[in-house]
């Protein structure tokens, strides 16, 4: 060791001890501003970090409440919850998630419009350590395929949830509509408490229109999780209250019947039971699977369904708009007899044609011979449109306007069908506000025999039939029946708002409907033929509707036109005619004539609910698993 | 010459010290057990921050074990030896730092690791926490004390290059303490405190010029989480919110062993290795962090009366330079755990789990046991 300098080994230690004394003080205060530290968060803050340790290891819980079930009148299940099985994600668990996603689809049936939701759902807003759905419905293979091999995929886990099912969804889609992921538009209208957990809502009909009555209320637990979010331990729980069990007037046997009926065809038949204005049967042929809604269809299923000429997503009897045509007569008989323009004596001569003045225009009856002299009777049960013409024109548009308005056209009348359209029941300030024209005598013409701007769905031509089935007694179209439990019907239906529609006469109820009758069992009753042979009365009412308008003097040959542009048959009855039990609309697309076609669907129905099907009328609904009753 | 001398109110004379088992093995008592105490206590948290897995506790003291072997190799050897070395090694090392950056090996973008052909693959940057105090000393401690401003210059380049090198890794938090522990010795050596002055002076305004050009973008947002944790709570704050959390809901005196929630049910992350301070602080509360923090400054107190009493400044320098960086090792990780500092990947000596500094710090405590028990046969 070579010491090239003086070293003065003395002050070389005295400063050192200088400098580490300077170190000591320095390492003392350091680590007591560390203690300081300490004591701040554990004594100061404690319990500001209790509660956020808490707040990490305790967490409250959704349990969404199982959703009410529905059933028809005679408690056959037409709704119920299926357990299904999906494909989870918690994103803070996964380290590549690119990885993972391609390794789930080389397994499972993850199609790229999943990959693609679930990619959208990770950069939106979520809490964290939520878990993702990214494939919904696994079949039995494919959770068996994940969960051998479930180890190389950390942060995905099989989740099941309930999800509605329809046993019947082709027959009943139409009529009890279905629920549906919640949107985000839905998402920013619900309460979030009461929809935490809950990822379905009614999209249409009545699992739309009884939302919160199927939904029930939401239902907590605290429960004690680790980072990952798994639940180690349940702390407290509150239970959620079920959604209410639902039974509705529909028959599922007289739904299916009407659907039978309709078969290869596109048409639409509302029946309803007139004494409670209860829906029996509510068909739009086609129809499609509702239970392809609820778990989200894909974009390609979508596009068939839309694209289809048939239209099957097309609620026709809710939103079906046709001309009544002949099926308006009744009505417009009760109008013309009330409002004085007519007697039952009263005959008029019908030519063929009605002309409003000498060498004006002609409008064609349906007979071009003419029927000769007829009275009321007879141009209801031969559907002579010149004495309707003649009336309509007498009457003019404010007296037909008023008594239709009173029959509940123009207007959605029920209490509870989700989404029925309100048709068209012109007036002068309807014609003036969407024609900016006048209204001319021509226009009372056409809407005296249901054609022109005159536009009914079949909901409200079986309402107003129902109508007449009354006597003038309003009782609003309805689905539900009951509820289960002890909450009554009332609290959810909305109220009747309809008042009766007397008649100076009340009598002439009975006088309209003989001339319903004359048309079933008439000697030239247009629908003689469905009447022939029943063991009960009936009455009814055919009706043709254009779809494309002829001119004056235009002949045509039903066959020689393409299928889609012959007329639509139309048919409106009730029976049996002094109990009336059902009241029915029938509408068969491009079906042609309404006495051909139309009528005997109707009397299949009227056959099939009045004799054929036992009276299961009204059976309460029944408490499965009453649990108490004895001490 | 006054070295010569035992110093005053010293009680054990030359003689009885020789003859002393604890001198014949080279080993200091008083360090040795403070030392095992606390790795005894370092085993009992580790037990419970790796979540009850025994594996892991073997594996540490299996690391301890080898360490207290390196630490009592190093005893045998006189500081004189060290002396010699250092300055061979130290080029070594470089070498080694510059093979790293050439062929290195490592992940998360990286490169610490050197893999040469039969050899374990090792950390060159882990050996250069010891040789860069010893290097300087040794190159400061040539001269008479306190420095020249020439020397102190050559003596921080000798800290500077091989910090520089592995801020190339990039290891920002081995640099840190890589070059502090050098910094130790040059203000041991007795640097101007006119100098220091300027040097805090320098390091203030090239904070924002290292902010703008040398830091990389997952260091500057080490920084700005420590500012704000709040920002980005599920991301880089995480580990901070956690682990205060974890500290402030021990309390006064804990959840109790195995007891705390935030690391078993797994919200607070390294839970066995960086961020272990935190499972000691929610389980044993405020009591076992004033344990623990007066463990260490006894440790520390122990080391620097060590450093005091050695007999040449190459000694002293080393002693006191080793003693802080054990020091800075104990701050910047009970400060980062708990909201004040940074986090940088700095383990909390002789508790958190991992090997290489567990070992370098045994190394260091070696080294200390070596310069206080050769003291008789130098100065004799």
């Amino acid at each position: 060791m070579v010491w090239d300098e003086f070293k003065d080994t003395a002050g070389e230690r005295r400063l050192f001890q200088r400098r580490a004394l300077v170190m000591l003080v320095m390492v003392f205060l350091v680590l007591a501003g560390l203690l300081g530290r300490m004591y701040q968060l554990q004594l100061v803050e404690h319990e500001t970090y209790t509660t956020l340790s808490d707040k990490n290891r305790v967490q409250v819980q959704s349990v969404p409440p199982p959703r009410g079930l529905v059933y028809d009148r005679s408690n056959l299940l037409l709704a119920e919850n299926r357990p299904v099985f999906s494909v989870t994600i918690v994103p803070e668990r996964v380290d590549d998630m690119a990885a993972t996603l391609t390794g789930l689809q080389a397994i499972l049936d993850v199609s790229e419009e999943d990959r693609q939701r679930f990619e959208r759902r990770l950069d939106e807003y979520r809490r964290p350590f939520e878990a993702i759905p990214l494939s919904y419905d696994l079949s039995e293979d494919e959770i068996a395929r994940l969960s051998v091999r479930r180890h190389e995929f950390p942060g995905v886990e099989v989740q099941a949830e309930l999800v509605r099912h329809y046993p019947h969804s082709e027959l009943t889609a139409h009529a009890l509509g279905y629920v549906g992921r919640i949107n985000r538009d839905e998402l920013a209208r619900i309460d979030p408490v009461n929809y935490a957990g809950t990822n379905y809502i009614g999209k249409s009909g009545i699992e739309r229109f009884y939302e919160q009555v199927l939904h029930g209320q939401v239902g907590y637990q605290n429960v004690e999780t680790n980072a990952r979010g798994r639940i180690l331990r349940v702390l407290e729980r509150e239970n959620p209250v079920p959604g209410e069990d639902l039974q509705l007037h529909l028959d599922l046997r007289l739904q299916r019947k009407a659907h039978e009926l309709l078969e290869g065809r596109r048409g639409t038949i509302v029946a309803i039971e007139p004494s409670t204005g209860g829906i029996l049967a509510l068909a739009s042929v086609p129809s499609f699977d509702s239970n392809k809604f609820v778990t989200g269809i894909s974009a390609r299923e979508y596009r068939k369904l839309s694209t289809d000429i048939d239209q099957p997503l097309f609620n026709r009897a809710l939103r079906g708009q046709y001309p009544p045509g002949s099926t308006i007569k009744p009505m417009m008989a009760v109008a013309a007899l009330d409002s004085g323009v007519t007697t039952r004596e009263k005959e008029i001569w019908d030519p063929g044609y009605y002309q409003l003045q000498d060498s004006g225009r002609r409008w064609r009856d349906w007979l071009r011979s003419g029927h000769g002299w007829v009275d009321l009777i007879e141009a209801v049960a031969e559907s002579c449109d010149t004495y309707f013409y003649e009336m309509g024109v007498e009457m003019g548009v404010d007296t037909m306007h008023h008594y239709l308005s009173a029959f509940g056209f123009g207007e959605d009348a029920t209490l509870d069908v989700s989404g029925a359209l309100e048709g068209i029941l012109p007036s002068r300030e309807w014609k003036r506000a969407n024609r900016d024209e006048p209204w001319y005598p021509g226009d009372s013409v056409n809407m005296s025999i249901g054609q022109g701007f005159f536009l009914a769905t079949p909901l409200q031509l079986a309402t107003a039939t129902s109508l007449i089935a009354n006597r003038g007694v309003w009782v609003e179209p309805r689905l539900l029946k009951d509820i289960k439990g002890e909450r009554s019907v009332q609290e959810f239906l909305p109220a009747q708002t309809h008042k009766p529609l007397t008649l100076k006469n009340p009598d002439d109820w009975e006088y309209v409907i003989d001339t319903m009758e004359a048309v079933m069992h008439g000697a030239k009753g247009t629908a003689r033929r469905a009447g022939a042979g029943a063991s009960y009365r009936m009455a009814g009412k055919t009706g043709t509707a254009q779809v494309f308008s002829l001119g004056q003097d235009e002949e045509y040959d039903a066959e020689e036109i393409r299928e889609r542009l012959r007329d639509h048959a139309l048919f409106v009855g009730f029976a049996p005619t002094d109990e009336p039990k059902i009241a029915v609309a029938v509408i068969v697309e491009n079906g042609g004539g309404g006495s051909a076609v139309a009528a005997p669907v109707a009397r299949e129905l009227f056959d099939a609910w009045l004799e054929d099907f036992p009276a299961a009328d009204h059976a309460p609904l029944v408490e499965p698993d009453a649990d108490g009753g004895s001490l | 010459m006054a070295g010569v001398k035992p110093l005053a109110g010293q009680p054990n004379s030359g003689l009885t010290r020789k003859r002393n088992i604890w001198n014949i093995l080279h080993l200091d008592p008083v360090l040795l057990s403070l030392l095992l105490l606390l790795m005894g206590a370092g085993l009992f948290i580790l037990y419970s921050g790796a979540d009850r897995n025994l594996a892991v506790v073997e594996a540490q003291a299996v690391r301890f074990g080898l360490g207290l072997v390196v630490m009592f190799v190093l005893a045998q050897f006189e500081p004189a030896v060290f002396r010699r070395w250092a300055p061979w090694l130290y080029g070594v090392g470089l070498a080694a730092l510059v093979a790293v950056l050439l062929v290195g090996v490592g992940a998360k973008g990286a490169q610490r690791w050197l893999a040469l052909p039969g050899l374990p693959r090792f950390q060159p940057s882990e050996g250069m926490k010891l040789l860069v105090p010893i290097t300087a000393a040794w190159y400061l401690s040539r001269y008479y004390l306190p420095p020249t401003f020439r020397r102190v210059m050559i003596g921080l380049a000798i800290v500077l290059v091989p910090m520089g090198l592995i801020i190339q890794q990039p290891d920002l938090g081995t640099s840190l303490l890589v070059g502090m522990a050098g910094i130790f010795v040059v203000f041991f050596a007795g640097i101007s405190w006119k100098l220091i002055t300027a040097f805090f002076a320098l390091v203030s305004v090239s904070a924002p010029l290292m902010w703008l050009f040398v830091m990389r973008d997952y260091q500057k947002q080490r920084v700005l989480t420590l500012l704000d944790p709040e920002s980005d709570p599920l991301g880089a704050g995480w580990n901070i919110i956690q682990s205060k959390t974890a500290i402030g809901s021990g309390g006064v005196d804990g959840k109790g062993w195995l007891q705390g929630t935030q690391s078993h049910l797994e919200f607070l992350p390294e839970s066995h290795t960086d961020f272990i301070v935190a499972v000691l602080a929610e389980e044993f509360g405020f009591i076992g962090m004033l344990a623990l923090i007066t463990l260490y400054f006894l440790i520390i107190l122990r080391c620097l009366y060590i450093a005091v009493m050695a007999q040449d400044s190459f000694s002293r320098l080393v002693a006191g330079a080793l003693t802080m960086t054990f020091f800075l090792y104990v701050f910047v990780n009970i400060g980062m755990v708990s909201g004040l500092l940074p986090v940088v990947g700095v383990p909390l000596p002789l508790i958190s789990y991992g090997g290489t500094s567990a070992i370098t710090l045994l190394a260091a405590f070696g080294v200390l046991m070596s310069i206080q028990t050769h003291r008789r046969m130098i100065t004799a």
